[in-house]
This record gives structure tokens, sequence and C-alpha cells, in this order.
């Protein structure tokens, strides 16, 4: 099929035959499954079970609390043993609320909900299917996919690319996962297709697996409408403005989602758990995680339970090799610092990686030369360059101005800087410190609200004051006048 | 916040780092200067060592005055190459405080009172060039015939040791003087162009670089040679150079059809003087140029038209350092002007219009 | 030579006095600036920076009689807009803002006199004659007009309650700045 071209993009040493060929396993199971509330961008889910209760495998043990939302499910039979804080899979290393289960080894299945049958189902009941499953964007973003179906029920879309791209150096759990588990992907991307009238899927796999295209290829050749494509090896290709602009030929407008360029994208991943919700009723309580780096012992691909502890993970894979520089989780260019081992895996991540110190090869931060590599590597056409000088020196707004919210956060351009500038970082901290402005800036507008309404009142009150002064005036005047008027009549009868 | 937090991803590198680059464009300037040093002998050899000798004091002095790093800046290759690249544009033979004052004014008034590494606004080693030029017009225009290092009347070490060190007046002999220089006398006291390339005009010898001239400016194959290196190795994009060498053809090929009495052709320009040093290592310094590759061609072709202006119609013979001065301050304007189209806006930077917006 | 350097000099002159004497016949007579920083501080009237209302000192500002750091209610985020809105550069590595404070009223002390519910900009304190006040941390914006004025002295200023870093509420920070090596 014909493929268009993207901007820009760079070519990191992919790292991926250290885990692509070993077949997805599952591991023993851990102690305790430490199962995160906060799993999805958008409301964390609410707990709906008690400390001391027993689950089964499968029950919902969180709610989603809004729209933008996802419900969290058992990943395995046990005892709750504790509802609270817990270290999160998270850059800053804080704790969030996390059910705690002690597993009992039953893998007891609590009644699921019945299967549907996707040629009579309508949309609306697979999107709510799929929001009771709760399953999100497992590509990293972890975004509620009910609410990306939601949208397409609301609109007409002309195509559904399905994410296999996996541009990420190291990892290949979507590579496994379409090599061993093709049927099911397709089989997903069939049902929200029919569930949103959608005419044609393209599964989009970069060109350097080779297998999972074959293995694809095989599994879509009884539907007609499933194509599959070969995109170019060049990271970011897996960034979904990126992937539908390759696909497609069409840009995602500024500030819009891919539904307004008639568009949704789903990672082949999430695929595969709506076909497993849909029809099996099975929820989203496991996915496979790629163990991989230089300084791990025996790189692989795990299916793990949502919860496992991560050391569970790098133990299953053989433990570490060495001191690692950098431990962390998703991929290199765009995951996030590992700061305890004892953190859970959670839906969104499919990484986790022990990197040495050659491999993440950190440099002296030195100052901008103005190269421009960054300009070049930037595949949304920005300048990483003028906005990273913009917040340096604090000018926030101005950063957004030139493209800070146009940012997808890749890292390509940190990547390629020689002088070693963390131009990510100081992008991550510009969006936060304007969010947290907007707060204060919420609150003060809150604050002179009440200001004015106390001067209007205290105005009101003095106006009021003023005019029952005046009243009681011209009425003690008119009395007057009256008396005046009364007295001289009296004067002239008296004459 | 309690917990120390590890820099932001990428948590995976390129090869590239600032050493690197430098080191890399210095590896590409060896020929030219090696072959520069040895046809112009041991004077140039001083020459060159003074050069860079003060571009790197210049810098770890004011390192000191600014309390910066003084290690991890020198170290960044950035100075040297600095003072390398003012040496390439110096007379060979020219005297030891023409080398000093140039690495000062280079490092100094060119780089660190901008404030340093990345923050100045001009070429670095064209400031020095320049401001060496108006000073100094004499000691800046005194080139040599090519005197090889050990060969037949080349001066010795101790000879050289003389002229570097303010005695030139006893070698006036061999003074000579640049293609541009002479192609310019030979108009003014009344000859044609013709007539003068026929005396004066050896493009092979320019070619190999064989010819008076500044130290590392006369060999148009090697520098072509290191051009094409930065390239390959992606050091440099082919937007500048194409562009400057590009448009100063241009203008002399047209030129030259109107009038070929009074103006060269485009090959005499593009082999002479600074124009192939300029366009590969010159202009296409990062920190002064436009960071498009839009906007670099912009530049080159401004570049080459100035040179051509300068060199024909001006009081100096040559005008790369000129052209590429005055371009580095239309830098800012390029880059305000030329922008990379955002993904998912117009070149205006409004959102593209979505299929619910149309219609 | 001299001629030129005295008609130089004598240019020089003329177009300097020229200047300087349009820049007093033809100076704006209200302060467009003043207006615009006015917008752009918080509006509590809280008279913490030590000028008449926020009025006061946005004109302090916008004529350089004060520096950008003047408003504690304002917090950092003021700092950084004040500062990119005069073009002067934020130093925020030295800058230790005072804490924002907010009001409590010790309730066993309270007389109930209403002095200090009438003079709160922000209507944060609620309570009612002979009864004990209280106040609402979150519409109080620490201007301590109330503390002066309590006849029974049982008003303190103590520092807001921080609040606390939340996954949510978590962001990157900044990036340091290129260290000395040794």
């Amino acid at each position: 099929m014909k493929l268009f071209s993207i901007r820009g993009g760079v070519h990191p040493s992919s790292h991926k035959s250290l885990s692509s060929e070993q077949p997805i396993r599952a591991i023993a199971m851990p102690e305790l499954l430490h199962v995160p509330m906060r799993q999805n961008i958008g409301a964390p889910a609410e707990p709906v079970v008690a400390e001391g209760e027993s689950v089964l495998k499968g029950q919902l043990i969180g709610e989603s609390a809004g729209p933008v939302s996802a419900p969290v499910h058992a990943p395995t039979s046990g005892t709750v043993t504790a509802i609270g804080d817990y270290i999160a899979p998270h850059p800053s290393g804080l704790a969030g609320l996390t059910i705690t289960i002690a597993p009992d080894g039953r893998e007891a299945w609590a009644e699921l909900p019945p299967p549907l049958d996707p040629e009579t189902a309508t949309g609306q009941e697979i999107a709510d299917r799929v929001r009771e499953a709760g399953i999100v964007g497992m590509g990293g973003a972890a975004f509620p996919s009910s609410v990306k179906l939601g949208l397409g029920t609301s609109r007409q879309l002309h195509s559904l690319i399905l994410n296999g791209a996996e541009c990420e150096p190291y990892l290949s759990a979507d590579d496994r996962l379409m090599r061993e588990r093709s049927e099911g992907i397709v089989g997903g991307a069939a049902i929200m297709m029919k569930a949103l009238g959608i005419p044609r899927a393209i599964v989009a796999i970069e060109d350097n697996k080779p297998e999972a295209i074959a293995a694809m290829r095989a599994a879509a050749s009884g539907h007609g409408a499933i194509e599959i494509a070969a995109v170019p090896s060049r990271y970011p290709m897996g960034s979904e403005k990126q992937l539908i602009q390759v696909v497609t030929g069409v840009e995602v407008p500024a500030g819009k989602l891919p539904a307004h360029a008639g568009v949704l994208v789903h990672n082949v991943a999430t695929a595969h758990a709506v076909h497993d919700a849909v029809r099996f009723g099975r929820p989203l309580i496991s996915r496979v995680v790629t163990v991989s780096g230089g300084a791990m012992a025996e790189p692989g691909n795990l299916e793990v339970l949502i919860g496992t502890p991560v050391a569970d993970m790098i133990s299953a894979c053989g433990g570490l090799k060495g001191t690692p520089e950098q431990l962390l989780l998703g991929g290199p260019m765009m995951g996030v610092p590992l700061h305890d081992k004892a953190a859970p895996a959670i839906k969104g991540n499919n990484g986790v990686l022990a990197l040495s110190r050659s491999e993440v090869n950190p440099g002296a931060h030195m100052p901008c030369i103005r190269c421009a590599d960054c300009v070049a590597a930037c595949p949304c056409g920005l300048q990483p360059l003028e906005m990273m000088i913009r917040i340096r020196n604090e000018k926030l707004s101005e950063a957004a101005d030139v493209g800070l919210y146009d940012c997808i956060l890749c890292g390509a351009c940190s990547w390629v800087c020689p002088s070693h500038i963390p131009l990510v970082q100081y992008f991550n901290y510009a969006r936060g410190a304007l969010r947290d402005q907007d707060i204060v800036k919420q609150h003060q507008d809150k604050l002179k609200g009440y200001t004015q309404r106390r001067e209007e009142r205290l105005e009101r009150i003095a106006r009021a004051k003023e005019e029952a002064r005046k009243a009681r005036k011209a009425k003690m005047a008119a009395a007057k006048a009256a008396k005046a008027k009364a007295a001289a009549e009296e004067e002239a009868t008296d004459a | 916040m309690s917990l120390p937090t590890p820099p932001s991803a990428p948590y995976a590198h390129s090869s590239a780092n600032v050493q690197r680059t430098m080191a890399l464009v210095m590896l590409a300037l060896t020929p030219s200067t090696l072959y520069g040093l040895y046809i112009y002998g041991w004077p140039a050899v001083f020459l060159f060592a003074l050069t860079i000798l003060s571009a790197l004091a210049a810098e770890a002095f004011s390192l000191a005055l600014r309390r910066k790093p003084i290690v991890m800046f020198l170290g960044d290759g950035s100075a040297a190459l600095s003072g390398w690249l003012v040496a390439a544009t110096l007379p060979p033979w020219a005297p030891w405080w023409v080398a000093v004052l140039g690495g000062l004014i280079a490092i100094i008034i060119g780089k660190q009172i901008f404030g340093g590494l990345g923050q100045n606004v001009f070429n670095p080693a064209m400031v020095a060039r320049v401001m060496l030029l108006v000073s100094f017009p004499v000691e800046l225009t005194r080139f040599v015939d090519p005197k090889p290092l050990f060969s037949q009347g080349a001066p010795d070490f101790s000879q050289s040791l003389q002229i570097v060190f303010g005695q030139i007046e006893k070698f006036d002999t061999i003074s000579s003087a640049s293609l541009l220089d002479q192609i310019r006398t030979v108009l003014k006291q009344g000859g044609d162009v013709p007539g003068g390339l026929a005396e004066h005009y050896q493009p092979m010898a320019m070619l190999i670089g064989d010819v008076p001239g500044s130290l590392g400016e006369t060999s148009a194959l090697l520098i072509l040679l290191g051009g094409l290196f930065l390239l390959y190795k992606r050091i440099i994009t082919w937007h500048t150079p194409a562009a400057m060498i590009a448009s100063i053809a241009l203008i002399a090929a047209v030129m030259n059809l109107i009038d070929p009495a009074r103006y060269p052709g485009p090959v005499y320009h593009v082999l002479s003087g600074a124009l192939l040093l300029g366009a590969f290592f010159i202009a296409t310094d990062y920190v002064t140029a436009p960071v498009t590759n839009t906007g670099r061609l912009i530049f080159g072709a401004g570049a080459g038209a100035l040179v051509y202006v300068i060199r024909t119609w001006t009081v100096f013979p040559e005008g790369v350092a000129f052209a590429v001065l005055l371009m580095n301050a239309l830098t800012p304007v390029i880059d305000f002007y030329i922008k990379p189209r955002i993904y998912g806006r117009n070149r205006a930077g409004e959102p593209l219009p979505g299929p619910d917006d149309a219609g | 030579m001299i001629s030129a350097f005295v008609s130089l000099a004598i240019l020089g002159f003329l177009l300097g006095g020229g200047l300087s004497l349009a820049a007093k016949l033809l100076a704006v007579e209200s302060n467009p600036l003043a207006d615009e920083l006015e917008n752009i501080l918080p509006g509590l009237q809280c008279g913490q920076c030590s000028f008449p209302g926020c009025r006061g000192a946005a004109e302090a500002l916008s004529s350089g009689g004060t520096d950008i750091t003047l408003c504690p209610p304002g917090g950092t985020a003021l700092v950084a807009t004040l500062a990119e809105k005069l073009q002067v550069t934020a130093d925020f590595s030295g800058l230790e803002m005072e804490k924002p404070k907010v009001a409590l009223i010790d309730e066993q002390a309270c007389i109930g006199c209403t002095k200090c519910i009438q003079v709160c900009p922000t209507d944060a304190i609620i309570g009612a004659p002979k009864l004990m006040h209280t106040v609402v941390p979150d519409a109080c914006t620490g201007c301590d007009k109330c503390g002066p004025i309590c006849p029974a002295e049982c008003i303190d200023m103590i520092p807001e309650a921080e609040i606390p870093v939340t996954l949510q509420s978590w962001h990157w920070p900044k990036p340091e700045p290129i260290r000395a090596a040794a």
C-alpha cells in the first residue's frame, strides 16, 4: 500500500534482538500483587472492596470515577491485605492508592459477563464492554480505550489503525504478541471495525519485524478490509500523530484528536484485550512486558498479572548483571525512571529495562551550540532549542507560543543533542509549571471575586444608607413645610 | 520531594557530543592546513601554533574571570578551532603579534564577551580576521610565494624565527600578492581581466594550492575534501556551502558574459581566496548561522553574493570575512521568518482545518 | 581635524538635547503599564506589599520603585509573569518568597465582636455578634488586616498548610544549570 513520509526522526540502535526471539512466557505467582488505582490518564479508580475481603480473579475491585477513567479488576483470586499508599510506577517515586492482594493460588475466576457476538452487538454495547473490562491504551499512554471508541460512535471514521510499530528500542512485547497471538489482534480489529462501521483497518508494523508482519498477514488473509503496512523503521514512527501521517498522509489538526482526522488508533495489545473482553468477557488483568537491557541477565517477554512487582519480573529473567546505570519502565526514549523495584506492573507498562552505562551514554550537559540537530530531528516541525531557551529563562508562556503543546515529548531532540541538554525535561517542567500557575490563577480569580462582591455589597449598603438619609431629610422638610403652611393658613384665617 | 529525581528520558543518546563535533571539524581542516604548513614552511608552523596557543590562553583567562569550569570548556575544542580558523586566514609569514592578537580578539571580543560558547552573534574567527585586516592592512596582505619545507631557498628554523618575530623586512624579496590582489592591480593600471589572468592565473596550481595566499586557504582540492568529509559525517548540511558557491558562481558567470574584460568568470571566483574555506568551514558555523535548511540556503546565497560585491566594487580585494559577518547579523532575522511548519498547523501557526470545519 | 571634532560634538549635543526635550514635552501622562500590571496582580487590595492596594503596587512596579517579589499572595507564578512583562530576569535560585500565611482565630478567646468580619477584604471570616468567629483558610489571603483590629488579640497569622505533592500534581523539576565541574 502507498505510504507517506514523516518529518525528522532519528535512528537509535534497536537492541531488539536481546529479547525478540524469546517467546512470551508466564512467571511464578508473586507473593503479593499491588494493584494501583491510578493506571490511566484521567481520574484514578475508587476501591470497592474492603481490607480482609476475599476476591475472585477478574472481580471488580476499583470502580471508574468519571468519564475519563477505567475500572480495575483483581488479577487473581485471594485476599485483600491492604488498601493504602504504595510506591507507584511513576517518575516521582511517590506512592499512590493501591490495593494489595495476597493470591490464594486457586486462580478461581469470578463470574464473567457473557460473551458478546460482534456480529449483532451494537457499537454502544462494545464500547460499554471495553469500559467495563478496564481497557486502556497499552502502548504506554494508558488513555481509556472506551473513550476513544465513544468518540468513534459520534462521528464517521474512515480508518482504524492498529499500532504495531513498536519504535522504542529494546521493546519486543508487541512484536511477540503479533507473532504468537495474531488471530486475537485481527479479531479485536474486526470487532472495532464492525462496532463503529469503519470500512478499513491498517496494521502498521515497522519493517524491522518481518516475522510479525508475516504472522499478521497470514492472520488477516481472510479479512479483505484489514491490511498490513510495513512502515519504515524510524523513531518515533509509533507516535499516534506520526503513524496517522505515514499511513494516511493526513495530519491531525493541532489541539484535536485523531477522530477529527477520521482515524481511530489503537495499540495491537489493546486490540487483543478488546478481543478478549468481547469474545470471552475477560477484563484486562495481565499484559506482556519486555524485560531487557544490557544489565539484564536473561532478557525475555513475560506475561505478567497487573500488580506484579518489578523485582519479581527481574528475578524471573535471571536477575541483574552488575550495576545498571538506569532502571526504567517503558522504552529508553520515553520511559520513566524506576525508583524502587517494589513498584508494580500496570496496564500501560510495556517494558522493564536495566541499561548499562554504555547504553545510556550519559554526557556532560554543555551549552547549546545551535547546531540545530534537534530542529532536524523533530517530527513535529518544532525548534526545540528555541523552546528550551525560553523555558530556561522562565518565559513559559512564550514557550507555549512557539509550540510547547504541539510537542509529543518523543525525546528525539534530546537523543541527538551533542550538548546533552535534557530538552524533554525542560518541556515536562514547563508544562507542569504552567499547570501550577493556572491553578494559582484560578484560586486568585476566585478571591478577586470575593473582594469585588464585598466592595459591591459595601457600596450597596452605603447607597442604601444615603438614600434612607435623603428620604428622612425630605420627609422632615415636607413635614416642616406642611407645618409652616398650616401656620400660615391659620394666620390667614386669624387675620 | 525527598527523592532525588534522575534526569528525564531519553535514557539513550546518539554518539554526538560537542568535543567530537569540534574534533571532526579540525580533522577535516587538517589536510589543507598541513599542506599550507608544508608549502609555506617553518614561519607558517610557528604562526599556526602561536594563534592556537593565544586562543586557548584567552579562553582559559576568560573562563577563569567568569568562574566557569576551565577544563571542561577548554576540552570542548571550540577555542582551539576558532584559533585554527584565524590562523588559516592569516598570511603565512605574518609577524608573531598578528597571531597573538588574532587569537585574543577571536576569543575575547568574538566569543566570551557575548557569554561564551553558543552565545556569540558573530563568527569569532571572522571578527578577528576583519579587525586585523582593517587595523593592519599591510601585514594582512603580505603574501609569499610557496617555499616548501626543506626545499631550496626555504627559510630554516632560525631564519623562520626571525621572520615571525619581527624581522620580515630582511626577507622582503620574497613577498608576493594573491591572485585577487594581482587582478585588482591589473585592472587599476588600466589592463583587462583576460590579460591579467593570462599572466597570473593558474587554475591547476590553485586547485592544488601551490600559489601565494593565506595559510590554510589555498588548496581548493584539500578544502573540498575536508568539506565532503564533514558532509559525509553529517556535521554540516549541504545547503550553506552549495548556496554560497552557486550564488557567487552564478553572479560571476552573468557578469562575465556581460563584460569579460572587467569581470572574471565563476571558476576564478570560486577557487580564489577564502571562498571555499568560508563556504565549508566558516559559513557553516553552527552558532552564528540559521537553524533551518531553508534559512541556510538564504544565508549561503547572501554570503556568496556579498563576497562578489565586495571583491568587485569595494576597496577590499577579498570579502569572505565581511560577507559572513554581515550575514551573521542577519541570522536572527532569517531565523525569525524561516521556521519549519509545525505538525497539524499551517505556515502561519494556525491549526489545520479538520474535516469538521470543511463544508 | 579640529573642525570635525567640533562639528560632531555640536551635533551630538543638539540631538541629545532634542531627545531629552522630547522626552519631557511628549511624556504620556497616565501610565498604561501600570494598568496592565494592575490586571496581573491578584487584586486583593491586601496591602501586604506595603503599597496602598494593588494599584499602588502596580504603579510602583511600573516605575521600577520596588522589587517584583513584593506580592506574597501571588507567589512565584506571579514573579515569573511580572518578570516576563517587565523584561527583567527573575533569579529564582536565591529567591525565598515569604511563605503564604493565613489567619487563625483562637476560638476560646474570641469575644464575638465582629470587627474582623467587617475589615476582611475577601469575606473569609464567618460568625455573628456574640458568637465566636472562624476563618475559611481557602478564602483567606493572609493580609493581616484582622490581626491588629482584634480587641481580644486572638488572631494569629500561621503559615498556610502546604498542599502535599501527589501523583497528579507532581511534575518534573527544572533541569539544573550547567555546574562547575570541580
